[in-house]
């Protein structure tokens, strides 16, 4: 998997729930690209077409809180975006993220850190953000080497099968 | 050092004391998921390769937030649903039977000391049996229908205190909205609820449901209310299941307590966008109210209607607004017919949709239109929430939800209670 990864942020605020991720009346399929072409449609009808495969998003406090959809981290990958970085995650999305493999940092100070618009390297092994914009750097706690890589299989169904396979 | 409740539950089910913060294997005793969930779920379990589930009778799929189905789209995801049940044998609760949340205690699949998962975020209202209950997604609920087990980090405990009775005009959804506003939406993040103080013994079943369903607004993994007299009976008297009640060590240790004199209490309402947007009803008094709703996993109750119905009981609501009520379950429904509180609140100008969530999670029966206020009964005013981001939602208790929809304005239900 990619140890480092690089991309433009799009920055949200705090408390971003899911029924904004991906509203509820979207929720008739399973397929991430059209569950990307609604993601954050109630708060930014253009986010879809301005996300460029790769770009990360940054948020404050409390990222996908609210309802349980799993639909929520797929709209977000299917939308393109390689990670989501905030300064903490509501319990239900952060594992949910874990499972279908969407990459997930959690790093506080990280509003302060980077402006929308930025250009910023993620090091998930050592725990760094570069800033390249603004030439600085930040540490965060990487998460449990298992988690990783359940992330790394590309979520839950493909680390079981990979499991399995080695068994 | 003793052990919070949420301790104790998980550590009779893994058979050795628990630490909090350690993650354990537990094995459920119930677990759910709804339309919205399930068929993702149904999806991942068959490319996890599962053939058979682990218990069907263990397992329940309700068919509740689009319920009968509004499009195309959603009519396939039900198929697959019922496909599902009648190929591995769980239990399917279809259109109009109800809300998941009441439908589970209802049907007596949940008693104290129960540790169940729903694909579905207010699972942690049948916290209010003392069942240590918690929302998942769709991946974890197909690999839990599948080896019958899921894992849990042991969360901290936030000990809440309600003491004193509740004052006029004020319900178990004001108490919770209270919390809320002190707590923050992210106050007790990964962390336990756990309820105690006099208030309690006062409350019933009913109303603590509301306060337990809510605990997932604050961040929170489960609102776990200690059995007593009220829950034991109420899950005796819903449940054939054996069981025994699992209580908190007296010299068990809280991450934080937040005491709340209930007596001092007045009606709250939680403004848009946020559920932690909480004000007193003075300061929101007069805001003209379009579309007035009660109903949901946390207001749909009988005793939700029995309020709404004595407020609004030979009066008409305001012409210009518009009241939709959803029984949180066709017995709710069924009682309401039965003891007359249902012609109150048709004849005061309400209309009554499928027992289910549609209005309050935006898929249909009661889409706002652009510009339009809301007060409603439910557990979340987000943005988009009801269906339209160009709506405000309010959320107060049955009793606001009803004094504003006869003033058609945000108004006191006080004026209206003797």
């Amino acid at each position: 998997m990619n140890k480092v990864i690089r991309g433009k942020v799009h920055k949200f605020g705090r408390d971003i729930d899911t029924d904004v991720i991906i509203p509820a009346r979207y929720l008739t399929t399973f397929d991430p690209l059209e569950l990307g072409r609604h993601c954050f449609a109630d708060l930014d009808e253009s986010f879809a077409t301005r996300v460029s495969e790769g770009d990360i998003i940054v948020a404050g406090e409390n990222f996908g809180c609210g309802s349980s959809r799993e639909h929520a981290p797929i709209a977000i990958k299917g939308a393109g975006i390689s990670a989501v970085v905030a300064e903490s995650f509501a319990r239900i999305f952060l594992r949910n993220s874990i499972n279908i493999g969407l990459t997930v940092v959690e790093a506080p100070g990280i509003t302060n850190f980077v402006e929308d618009g930025d250009e910023i390297e993620i090091d998930l092994e050592n725990g760094k953000i570069r800033n390249l914009t603004r030439d600085r750097e930040m540490n965060f706690q990487p998460l449990p080497s298992f988690l990783k890589q359940i992330i790394d299989a590309g979520g839950l169904i493909e680390f079981a099968k990979e499991r399995l396979k080695t068994r | 050092m003793g052990m919070t409740l949420a301790q104790a539950i998980l550590s009779k089910k893994v058979g050795r004391p628990v630490s909090e913060g350690e993650i354990v294997l537990v094995d459920l005793d119930f677990m759910m998921g709804q339309d919205g969930t399930s068929p993702l779920a149904i999806k991942v379990f068959k490319e996890m390769g599962g053939k058979k589930v682990f218990d069907p009778s263990k397992i329940a799929l309700v068919i509740d937030h689009s319920s009968p189905s509004p499009n195309h789209g959603v009519s396939q995801l039900h198929d697959m649903m019922r496909k599902f049940a009648r190929e591995t044998g769980v239990i399917l609760y279809d259109i109009g039977d109800g809300v998941c949340h009441q439908l589970l205690p209802e049907m007596g699949h949940v008693v104290p000391g129960d540790v169940v998962i729903g694909a579905d975020s207010h699972t942690c209202t049948y916290g209010a049996l003392g069942a240590f209950a918690t929302g998942v997604g769709s991946t974890d609920l197909a690999a839990a229908m599948i080896s019958g087990k899921t894992w849990f980090k042991v969360p901290e405990t936030i000990k809440i205190i309600l003491n004193g009775n509740l004052p006029k005009g004020v319900f178990s959804k004001d108490i919770f909205l209270e919390i809320a506003r002190r707590l923050t939406a992210d106050g007790a993040t990964y962390k336990a609820l756990e309820y105690h103080g006099s208030t309690i013994s006062e409350l019933s079943m009913d109303a603590r449901f509301t306060i337990a369903n809510m605990a997932i607004e604050v961040g929170a993994k489960v609102g776990l209310f200690l059995p007593d007299d009220v829950s034991i009976s109420y899950a005796r008297s819903h449940s054939k299941r054996n069981f025994v009640p699992v209580f908190p060590d007296k010299d068990a240790v809280y991450e934080n307590e937040v005491e709340i004199d209930v007596n001092k209490l007045t009606p709250l309402v939680a403004a848009p966008h946020t559920v932690d947007n909480v004000k007193p009803l003075e300061e929101l008094e007069g805001t003209p109210i379009q579309q007035a709703f009660i109903g949901t996993c946390t207001n749909g109750r009988l005793e939700d209607l029995e309020i709404a119905a004595r407020i609004l009981a030979g009066k008409k609501i305001n012409p210009d607004t518009r009241l939709i009520i959803a029984p949180a379950s066709k017995k709710v429904l069924k009682e309401a017919v039965k003891s007359g509180i249902f012609e109150v609140l048709l004849d005061a100008g309400a209309v009554f949709v499928t027992p289910g969530c549609g209005a309050c999670v935006g898929t249909h029966n009661g889409v706002p239109a652009d510009g339009e206020n809301v007060i409603s009964t439910a557990n979340r005013n987000f943005k988009g929430r009801m269906g339209n981001p160009n709506a405000f939602i309010y959320l107060a208790s049955p009793a606001t939800v009803a004094a504003s929809a006869l003033e058609g304005k945000i108004a006191d239900p006080r004026k209206y209670i003797s």
